[in-house]
């Protein structure tokens, strides 16, 4: 019988094993790789700015994914209550992807612009003063501690890496565009805002003294789910249904 | 074999110091040069465990042969992962409680200044804590003592297994303490950042060695199933753990990585790995547990080869595939969707071939379930192995999961597997494994009968709270009202959770207070218990034929 072989030998077992397991994934995940179409090309994305980065850094620091998913689901309740279903396109710049299991509090794919800036301090600094019923846990620590943003030039050239298509001139002023974007005032916007269109700047913690974690993290909040322009998406064109 | 203590020179006594040696360097310069105080936390960490794994070798291995290298088998190791394992399950299972009661009171368990107490540090160090440093342990350690038994042969390398055993618990506690600090990559039960995975890696092509060369020496003609599904359980998660954590690290001296894929390649990449962390660690992994240790103590045969070859085979091929039901009406193709769904429902099959051979090796000593209940434990982990493992194809049928995703019932869902089945196989095999390895009597069945059924209720309350919870969430998601708008708003649906969400933590606290209860009789069974005179006469288990 073939088994006896396999049960008698453990390097032909250990080399069976390899070959069955190996099945599955390259069947279903290869072709995402090179299948067209498993990425739609659609108008308005462009990469995290380097505020937006860091306040992504945060938000999964702080395991934020644990309890929010950031995928809209194709089902007529959750279009209604969050918005237009995710596109894969959404996510192309993520790493990690960030879609999430649990939805113990709402879906964020799509929070970006729902709320003030000053909602979103009070939110996470005592979620219960906005929301009573809330069960998030508090995170006023972050408007108190400032950004540590050193490295910001390397974090965009790892992104880059990985395949994230900042451009040289992106990467080289990764440390103004940040400043620029938390602080309205500041000369660099102007570049700042040719290099990242239509981003937001301003000083989205209310403190202009400095550039905390929560800038970071609310400006990261107030993009997301804003990018996709819907007005030229087609979903029933046939580069779109998949 | 035997005598290798005369040898002058060991490859084993030179390399394992220099991982040792390099580890600690390694560690010193990150705690010397990075700009991460979050990493320099790290690196001294890691260096203090280098140097005491280093100083314990010395202490071992200087002028005396240790009892692992003079007895027939190495044991002293598979009892250090017996303890590592009961020490690590209570850790993992009281910062389970505590999340329970996070969500449940707000109010009090929250503190506003310390975000190392937030839910979202707390989650990972929790799933961690329970998978990877208890199921690890028990894995490790009833994976060394099967494979010695059932192949006649010592564990390969000298020391090696030792450094297995000190390696994985040095990846637990950098994983554990990084996540307190906010170290994370963000990836469901693949948190540890790069280096950690590094060191992993290494520690896990040892484990494969020492576990390898046991079989490959061994003097019975034939593999016995259980070590079939510890290999397939140690190869497939190397190759899991490898292809998932593929990340491109910020800069060497900080703890910072970014995914190598993005979107919805590494959306469908990470649940390839997650599902089988859960087809491979918690069930392929402990089904050599059952294929062992349930045979041994009803003293029956396996009830069946045939189906052990077909439910292996079948099982680890098509695990593989389940991974998509996770990412159902999400922006994965459709195409991948379906795949995965219809992998899901067909692995109902191999799940209950295992389940059946499981209890029918109880033909003919059903009476012991009444006196032994350790074996009961034991028989109880497979029925809710069967429980468990119908419920997720039910699940990842679609339009079940459109009521079921995202909410609590995954999560009763994933602890009828953890609590019931993981949890329960792991307890009946440490009831077996403390008496047989410290040669004495178990201190008191009372008190396992006790730990059965406080934890047994403890399940109960758990996983029927998160039932009624995770239906509820979801019909009120999408529950409409009579003028066609959405009935409820998402902050009522939370609000609504509140009592489940008291049930299940105090589900949760029982089933500590049952570990709690085992942790006792166990040590009082070690420190003063009656030596064992009724040793079963053969300790090593026929293969199945």
């Amino acid at each position: 019988m073939i088994h006896g072989w396999l049960e008698r030998n453990s390097i032909l077992l250990l080399i069976g094993i390899l070959l069955v397991v190996a099945v599955g994934g390259a069947v279903e995940i290869t072709p995402l790789f090179w299948v067209n179409g498993t990425v739609e090309h659609i108008n308005g994305m462009r990469p995290y700015t380097p505020l937006e980065l860091e306040g992504r850094n945060i938000y999964t620091r702080e395991g934020c994914y644990l309890c929010h998913s950031q995928q809209i689901r194709t089902l007529r309740d959750e279009v209604e209550r969050y918005g237009h279903y995710s596109l894969a396109a959404e996510s192309e710049y993520d790493h990690p992807f960030q879609w999430g299991s649990e939805r113990t509090g709402p879906d964020l794919a799509r929070v970006g612009a729902k709320y003030s800036d000053e909602w979103h301090r009070a939110h996470l600094a005592d979620p219960r003063s906005v929301v009573p019923e809330s069960i998030m846990p508090p995170y006023k620590f972050l408007a108190e501690t400032p950004l540590d943003y050193r490295d910001i030039r390397a974090i965009l050239e790892a992104n880059s890496d990985v395949g994230v298509p900042y451009s040289k001139d992106q990467i080289a002023h990764a440390k103004e565009d940040l400043e620029a974007q938390g602080d309205p005032n500041a000369e660099g916007v102007g570049a700042f805002q040719k290099r990242y269109p239509k981003a937001q700047a301003r000083d989205f913690d209310g403190n202009p003294n400095q550039i905390t974690e929560a800038d970071a993290l609310i400006a990261y909040l107030q993009m997301l789910g804003t990018l996709v322009d819907f007005k030229t998406y087609q979903a029933d064109a046939p580069e779109n249904r998949r | 074999m035997q005598v290798q203590t005369e040898t002058p020179w060991r490859l084993d006594h030179i390399i394992i110091p220099l991982i040792l040696f390099l580890g600690f360097c390694a560690g010193m310069a990150e705690w010397a040069r990075s700009p991460d105080w979050r990493m320099v936390v790290q690196g001294w960490t890691f260096a203090g465990c280098m140097a005491v794994i280093g100083a314990w070798y010395m202490w071992m291995y200087s002028g005396r042969v240790p009892d692992d290298e003079s007895g027939p088998y190495c044991d002293t190791v598979v009892k250090a992962g017996v303890v590592a394992a009961m020490f690590w399950g209570i850790a993992g299972m009281l910062v389970g409680v505590i999340i329970a009661l996070q969500l449940s009171f707000p109010n009090l368990f929250y503190f506003p200044d310390l975000a190392w107490t937030n839910f979202g540090r707390l989650r990972p160090l929790h799933t961690s804590a329970v998978i990877f440093a208890f199921g690890g342990n028990v894995l490790i350690a009833t994976s060394f003592y099967v494979v010695q038994r059932t192949c006649k042969a010592r564990l390969w390398g000298g020391s090696l297994p030792w450094f297995v055993f000190w390696g994985y618990n040095t990846f637990i506690l950098l994983a554990g303490t990084g996540y307190l600090l906010g170290i994370t990559q963000a990836r469901e039960y693949a948190e540890p950042e790069w280096y950690a995975d590094i060191w992993l890696t290494i520690v896990w092509v040892c484990y494969l060695l020492t576990f390898l060369g046991a079989i490959m020496k061994r003097k019975e003609p034939h593999i016995y199933v259980a070590n079939w599904f510890y290999l397939a359980f140690i190869v497939t998660i190397a190759v899991l753990h490898i292809v998932n954590n593929l990340a491109m690290p910020v800069s060497l001296l900080g703890s910072k990585s970014y995914s190598l894929f993005s979107g919805v390649q590494d959306a469908l990449i990470q649940w390839w790995y997650g599902h089988n962390a859960v087809g491979f660690f918690l069930t392929a992994g402990f089904l050599g547990i059952v294929y062992y240790f349930i045979p041994k103590r009803a003293q029956r045969p396996v009830y069946s080869y045939r189906l052990s070859i077909i439910h292996f085979w079948s099982l680890i091929f098509i695990y593989i595939w389940a991974g998509p039901h996770h990412l159902l009406f999400t922006a994965l193709p459709e195409w991948v969707q379906t795949l995965g769904m219809t992998f899901s429902i067909i692995l109902w099959m191999p799940s209950w071939g295992g389940m059946i051979n499981g209890l029918m090796t109880l033909s003919g000593a059903w009476d012991k379930l009444r006196t032994d209940p350790v074996l009961r434990m034991l028989v109880v982990s497979v029925a809710f192995y069967g429980m468990a493992t119908f419920e997720g194809p039910v699940m990842s049928i679609k339009t079940v999961n459109a009521l079921s995703h995202y909410t609590n019932w995954t999560i009763g869902h994933v602890h009828s597997g953890a609590l019931g089945w993981v949890g329960y196989v792991s307890f009946g095999a440490i009831y077996c494994l403390v008496p047989w390895l410290w040669k004495k009597k178990l201190y008191s069945n009372a008190l396992v009968e006790w730990h059965f059924w406080i934890s047994t209720l403890g399940i109960v309350l758990y996983i029927t709270s998160m039932w009624v919870a995770g239906i509820m969430q979801g019909l009120m998601w999408r529950a409409y009202n009579d003028y066609g708008f959405l009935e409820y708003s998402f902050v009522e649906v939370v609000q609504a959770m509140h009592p489940y969400y008291i049930i299940r933590a105090i589900g949760g606290a029982m089933y500590l207070a049952g570990t709690l209860v085992m942790a006792f009789n166990l040590w009082r069974t070690v420190s003063n218990g009656a030596p064992e005179i009724s040793l079963p006469k053969d300790m090593i288990a026929e293969p199945a034929q």
